[in-house]
């Protein structure tokens, strides 16, 4: 240990540029980004500041990881800033660099560029379709803003620090869930999507509600926010504080994390652009719940209930979640309640303790199901060129304005959307698709690659870290560990409803029938990802040798577990998601659905399909028991105790009431009138009393006044004469 | 010699007739010769207590008041005759505009 001094720290100077690079650079878009827009190349200049912002962030993590494997796991936090100092309580703003934050640094940022590259491409087209290429700076301000944000929430050094991020992080998937505030997702206006960023942020207040609990419970008990000192301590205290910290964490990690029973927000957040549900609410932010339950593991483990808790939440969610994307429609849709079901098998794994597991899962699962959402984006917007081209042959006489951004086509649109009766096309909408491989070969085959690691496929990467949480679920809690197969095993099936949907069978759409393909910016990167996803595995292969992921890890957990391949379990998960997959193609595949067709499983399991359809009723559920009886309070609170009671009744009658009667009765008509009118007018009065007597004095005879004169002298020479 | 006795009680009948008459007189003119009355009784007065103290400064007094005395008759008969034009009569008590 002493040694550490002596070793020199290498990049870890560089640990707070993983937030000011890409605060630079969304100063930059800010700033310049109107000017730049004036520019025929200025999407591009805006896209690659963004864009190398994001890249200096992965090159940051990649020079810190490198300094960390050559200080062998060790590094001291990075001092940046005196943050907080108050009485007993010192706080700083400090980084911390250790195998576990490394290990995010580099997958987000890592995904992030990649996703923000793609966004280059997929906004340039978005905003042209929804007529604002304004707006198109704004994107990539917000994607940098949480970026840094999400830096903050990995590198932090205490609960608080991570709080910061973790908020702001929530900012960003406010902001860009409403980026296209004023429209619903198929462009109409509508406060739908502002809606849907509402739901989120305020599910999210919940989840943090339970969080703020759990800091303040850690301050009362540890009275520091510390990672090591609150690690230390929870050592030295009663099992039931960490088990009410712990378990308030979990209902902050159930709202960003989408879990049951906070998750419903993560379904209607697919309202935001593509690049927003694959960097956001599929990558990476939603796996900040994971890390936090990941980083608090000396906590969890103290506490074998509350892992049992969070081991249980997640095997559910993962297995409702599934149910419910059987019966979607929309294409993002289905990734959402996947998405939700695969962070439910991270949840599991982290809960029992496979923290490896976990953030295995948690980084290959990163890479397929942003895969899967950016070509999910590639597949609408092709659809929408499609749509387009359709509607351009129908209208070939006179297409007027079209291609041309005035601010009036805008309104025309819109007005011409507002009519009734008027059914806009959903891109999003599989049942509009069909028959997609061949107009979109690229897309196809790189959704097939991101399908087949989703599914636990051999040798994809989603087998081997499904497949590891799924061994260590059979090792400590059986009943998770069936919940979650039986959740793989839907998880193969909706994919592959999925794939026949889109890509097989006969376009069910004419926009699907001339769908294009998307330029290289999109595809490309989708191309890195679909590496990562095919070899995202070899991160921890389960033999000897291959556990670098564990390996690397260990330096934060110190005792990891380093389980070998069990083919009895990965047989049987990969042996149900190939019966799953050929059972969707017996439904999906071998009969294709033809347009206007009802859903084949729908005509089979009747009501049972209807309530994945509808979700489980969840959202009504909740609206019933909890919306609408918080309408129902405040309107009561609004209208008989704010209105009737305060306003009318104490304000008006007693306050305003005893006023008037104060004012009128009591001031006026007794202290006014009697009082000070009284008074002055007494005073006047007498003034005239005693004038009238004095006046009579003044008789107009001489003399009269003569013989007053006299008295006058007389009285005074009878004084001077008698003193 | 007559004694002082005299003079004084003659200058207080003086005095007391013209104090009287600018009482009771209505007649503006009445009025000014009463008032000429009681100067000239102190007149007498002033005079008498001159001769007996053997003083000059009662004599010099009675010469300022005689003065004083034709100045006054010249401005009170001015005014008498003034009020004559505009009321066509001397009566004081009709000269009562003052009246509160």
């Amino acid at each position: 240990m002493h040694a550490a001094e002596t070793v020199s720290t290498g990049f870890l100077f560089l640990a707070p540029w993983l937030v000011f690079a890409p605060v630079i650079g969304l100063l930059t878009n800010i700033v310049l980004g109107a000017w730049f827009m004036k520019r025929p190349w200025g999407e591009n200049a805006v896209g690659i500041v963004a864009s190398s912002a994001s890249g200096a962030t992965f090159i940051i993590s990649v020079l810190l990881t490198y300094s960390l494997s050559a200080n062998h796991g060790e590094l001291p936090p990075w001092y940046l800033a005196e943050w907080i100092h108050i009485g007993d309580l010192t706080l700083d703003w400090q980084f911390r660099v250790d195998s576990l934050s490394t290990t995010m640094m580099l997958f987000v940022s890592g995904v992030a560029t990649l996703i923000h590259i793609y966004a280059i491409g997929y906004m340039r087209e978005d905003v042209r379709f929804k007529n604002d290429v304004g707006r198109y700076p704004r994107f990539f301000v917000f994607f940098n803003l949480f970026l840094a944000m999400m830096m903050i929430l990995v590198s932090a050094d205490s609960y608080l620090m991570l709080f910061v991020g973790w908020e702001g992080v929530g900012l960003c998937s406010f902001l860009l869930i409403g980026f296209w505030y004023e429209l619903d997702t198929l462009g109409r206006p509508s406060w739908a999507n502002s809606n849907a960023g509402n739901k989120a942020f305020i599910v999210n207040r919940i989840g943090d509600f339970g969080f703020l609990i759990a800091g303040f419970i850690m301050f009362w008990a540890f009275g520091s926010f510390q990672f090591d000192v609150v690690f230390e301590a929870a050592q030295h205290v009663a099992p039931g504080v960490i088990l009410a910290i712990t378990l308030l964490m979990l209902v902050g990690v159930a709202g960003k994390s989408a879990q049951i029973p906070l998750y419903v927000w993560l379904p209607d957040a697919m309202a935001g652009p593509t690049p927003v549900s694959a960097l956001i609410h599929a990558a990476t932010m939603v796996t900040a719940g994971v890390y936090l339950i990941a980083r608090s593991a000396e906590l969890y483990t103290l506490v074998p209930e509350a892992q049992f808790i969070v081991a249980l939440t997640g095997a559910a969610t993962a297995l409702f979640a599934a149910t419910i994307a059987v019966g979607q429609y929309d294409i993002k849709k289905v990734l959402a309640y996947s998405t939700i079901s695969q962070l439910g098998f991270m949840v599991a794994a982290v809960g029992m303790g496979a923290f490896v597991a976990g953030m295995f899962h948690l980084v290959t699962h990163a890479f397929f199901k942003a895969l899967l959402f950016l070509s999910a984006g590639s597949v609408i917007l092709g659809l929408e060129r499609g749509h387009h081209h359709a509607e351009h042959s129908h209208h070939e006489g006179h297409k007027d304005h079209k291609g041309k951004h005035s601010p009036n086509v805008r309104a025309e649109r819109r007005a011409s959307e507002a009519k009734p009766g008027d059914e806009a096309f959903d891109p999003n909408d599989m049942r509009n698709m069909g028959g997609m491989r061949k107009t979109m070969p690229v897309t196809f085959w790189l959704y097939m690659i991101g399908t087949l690691a989703l599914a636990g496929i051999v040798p994809f990467a989603g087998f081997w870290s499904k497949d590891e949480i799924l061994l260590e679920a059979s090792l400590h809690y059986p009943i998770v560990y069936w919940l979650l197969t039986i959740a793989a095993f839907f998880t193969a099936f909706y994919m592959g409803r999925q794939i026949w949907m889109v890509f097989f069978g006969e376009p069910r759409h004419e926009a699907a029938a001339h769908a294009e393909e998307s330029k290289p910016i999109i595809t490309v990167p989708l191309m890195v990802l679909a590496a990562l996803s095919l070899l995202g595995g070899v991160l921890n292969l389960p033999f000897e040798g291959f556990h670098n992921l564990g390996h690397w890890l260990e330096y934060t957990f110190h005792e990891v577990e380093s389980l070998p391949l069990d083919t009895g379990v990965a047989g049987i998960s990969t042996g149900l998601a190939l019966l799953a997959i050929l059972a969707s193609w017996f439904i999906y595949g071998r009969n294709p659905l033809r347009a206007g067709e009802v859903d084949p499983l729908k005509r089979q399991l009747g009501p049972a399909f209807v309530v994945a359809e509808r979700k489980w009723f969840v959202d009504e559920i909740y609206h019933a028991i909890i919306v609408t009886p918080f309408v129902k309070v405040s309107q009561f609170l609004a209208d008989v105790i704010d209105g009737r009671f305060w306003h009318d009744w104490f304000h008006e009658t007693v306050i305003a009431g005893t006023y008037n009667w104060v004012s009128n009765i009591g001031l006026d008509r007794y202290a006014d009138q009697r009082g000070i009118d009284a008074l002055a007018n007494g005073l006047g009065r007498l003034t005239q009393w005693f004038a009238g007597i004095l006046r009579k004095v003044q008789n107009g005879f001489v003399r009269s006044y003569a013989l007053s004169v006299l008295l006058g002298v007389v009285l005074i020479v009878g004084y001077l004469i008698l003193k | 010699m007559v004694p002082i006795n005299y003079y004084i009680v003659l200058s207080a009948i003086l005095f007391t007739i013209g104090a009287l008459g600018v009482l009771v007189r209505r007649n503006a003119l009445i009025i000014f010769m009463s008032i000429e009355l009681m100067l000239n009784a102190a007149n007498l007065a002033m005079v008498a207590f001159s001769s007996v103290l053997q003083s000059f400064s009662g004599q010099i007094f009675v010469f300022f008041v005689i003065a004083v005395a034709a100045a006054e008759v010249a401005v009170g008969l001015a005014l008498i005759v003034e009020i004559f034009k505009s009321k066509r009569s001397i009566d004081v008590d009709q000269i009562s505009s003052l009246k509160g």
